[in-house]
């Protein structure tokens, strides 16, 4: 049972980590947000499948939450800064 | 792993990764930032919305599957939101799409005898 979770786990943490060559690469600054963002929110995923795999989701769910209430703020003014600085290197 | 939902929120979770591994490779792959915004927001916000769901049918009917439901369907009002806060911003400060060089302008071209 659990070498199927692990292969589940595996598989989700190459999801996560695919973004970071974007993070890396992208040209403009436009895209490193892009990455994040999308890392942030399968973050979320993550994190509530950890909470399932340790028995304590009450915990892990509030943490999810609160995760995804920050990211979103915060890819939204990140957005809205750069809308007003411009996104040339 | 007895119960149906057992079975189905493990099915959902599994189909919600395959989502998030193809909206992972669309980030990389597509060619312009306007093109990797529909991998990054549509399908990571279905993929996600997908594996939250699964584990809240795997949780079943308690407390905590509801605050994993609320997840759910915070992400899938948030996601699309902050994703096209990022393309407005981009579109702002004068980013222009990437247009594929064979259009159908030049393709018209080639076309005349």
């Amino acid at each position: 049972m659990n070498y199927a979770l692990t292969i589940l786990l595996v598989l989700f943490l190459v999801a996560v980590l695919i973004p970071f060559y974007r993070l890396a690469k992208g040209p403009t600054v436009f895209d490193r947000l892009l990455s994040v963002g999308a890392i942030g929110s399968k973050a979320i995923a993550l994190i509530l499948l950890i909470g399932l795999l340790y028995d304590r989701l009450g915990m892990f769910v509030d943490i999810a939450l609160a995760y995804a209430i920050l990211s979103f703020i915060g890819t939204v003014a990140v957005a809205e800064y750069f809308r007003l600085k411009g996104g040339e290197e | 792993m007895s119960g149906i939902l057992d079975i189905v929120g493990y099915g959902l979770v599994v189909l919600g990764l395959a989502f998030m591994l193809v909206g992972s490779v669309g980030i990389v792959r597509l060619p312009d930032f306007f093109a990797r915004t529909h991998a990054a927001s549509k399908v990571d916000t279905v993929g996600v919305s997908i594996v939250v769901v699964g584990v809240a049918c795997i949780e079943g009917f308690s407390l905590d599957g509801l605050k994993v439901l609320l997840a759910a369907f915070f992400v899938v009002m948030t996601n699309p939101v902050a994703a096209h806060a990022l393309a407005r911003a981009a579109a702002l400060t004068g980013l222009r799409p990437w247009v594929r060089p064979d259009t159908a302008d030049s393709a018209r071209e080639k076309s005349d005898p």
